[in-house]
């Protein structure tokens, strides 16, 4: 996720990554990681960079960070539950996968280029 | 395809992995006409989501939301490139439109049976030899190091300066991420197609298309599923 500052909004990091901030730490599917109390509504991003494995990569520039995925599992998918996925449709109208539930669902990749 | 595995409870949703957003896919889509969701994509998110590293990629969810089988290559139909390869080129054909058309004949790719997995998948649900067990998709999924983590957090730099009109602050965390993640083509296609249409050898970035998968072999190029 595209950070303009260093303090992550807690529930922005939960609707982006999955990991929600509960007493006993993050927690995503049935994974939890430790986590320092935080105060209000936003935690330092270096200690979730850390604790959870990803990546923060400034550019200098233009003040900006990025948030890479977690790597605690040591693979992109750490649980079978398939991930909220919401994008926008070809129409401009937000679309979320779990609207599909009760259905089996071909998520299938393609680009243009 | 659609037509007749949405009765039986099927949705195909497509994503459009485009940095360029609906201007980049809008053309494709219309001539399509979708009746399934059709989503854009612009920060190739689903990379990070699933592990997705090139396309077309196709991953199963069931009607629980758990996933049956995670990304692999997905022909729901055919594989379009194929049709794109003429039989006689007109000899003044650009040399590298040659090669890459050579490149592309050697990536092996298996529709038929795809399309036979989907529909027994989509007839037998969890009875069908082709629904994997959570263990399995996991074990199966992209290993994901930390210069691959640091690969994403590039892209994602990358996509967003060249979204907000600075595609040349892009570069530098473009190459990043082709180089801390070089099997992941949508990355490198997505950057190099900014450089050049067509994806050719440029002064921007190291690689090109055909070079790149020449070098990493064609046959290595997909992730065949094991139908």
């Amino acid at each position: 996720m595209i950070l303009e500052s260093l303090d992550v909004d807690v529930a922005e990091l939960e609707r982006r990554t999955g990991w929600a901030l509960k007493p006993q730490g993050a927690c995503k599917a049935e994974f939890c990681v430790p986590m320092p109390a935080h105060q209000g509504g936003t935690i330092d991003a270096s200690v979730v960079s850390e604790r959870l494995g990803m990546a923060l990569v400034e550019d200098a520039t233009h003040g900006l960070w990025a948030l890479g995925p977690d790597t605690v599992a040591g693979r992109a998918l750490a649980s079978a539950e398939a991930p909220e996925l919401e994008l926008p449709d070809w129409r401009g109208e937000a679309f979320q996968l779990s609207s599909l539930r009760g259905m089996k669902v071909l998520l299938l990749a393609w680009a243009s280029w | 395809m659609r037509k007749e595995l949405h009765p039986k409870g099927l949705e195909i949703v497509t994503v459009a992995l485009d940095v360029g957003g609906i201007d980049a896919a809008k053309p494709f889509i219309e001539r399509a006409e979708p009746e399934h969701p059709s989503l854009i994509d612009q920060a190739h998110s689903i990379d990070e989501l699933f592990g997705v590293v090139n396309v077309p990629t196709g991953i199963w969810i069931d009607e629980g939301g758990i996933i049956a089988r995670p990304p692999e290559a997905a022909w729901p139909g055919k594989a379009v490139f194929r049709k794109m390869i003429p039989k006689e080129l007109p000899p003044d054909t650009d040399p590298w439109v040659v090669r890459a058309l050579e490149v592309t004949s050697k990536i092996p790719t298996a529709p038929e049976k795809y399309v036979e997995a989907l529909r027994d998948w989509v007839d037998r649900g969890a009875e069908s030899p082709h629904a994997l067990s959570p263990d399995e998709v996991l074990a199966r999924s992209r290993p994901r190091p930390r210069e691959a983590g640091l690969a994403a957090a590039h892209f994602e730099l990358g996509q967003h300066l060249h979204r907000a009109g600075f595609p040349d602050d892009a570069v530098p965390h473009f190459r990043e991420a082709h180089r801390l993640q070089p099997d992941n083509w949508t990355y490198k296609r997505q950057a190099w197609s900014f450089a050049d249409p067509l994806q050719r050898p440029n002064d921007i970035y190291e690689g090109d298309w055909a070079g790149d998968v020449e070098k990493s072999g064609p046959e290595n190029y997909y992730v065949l599923p094991d139908f």
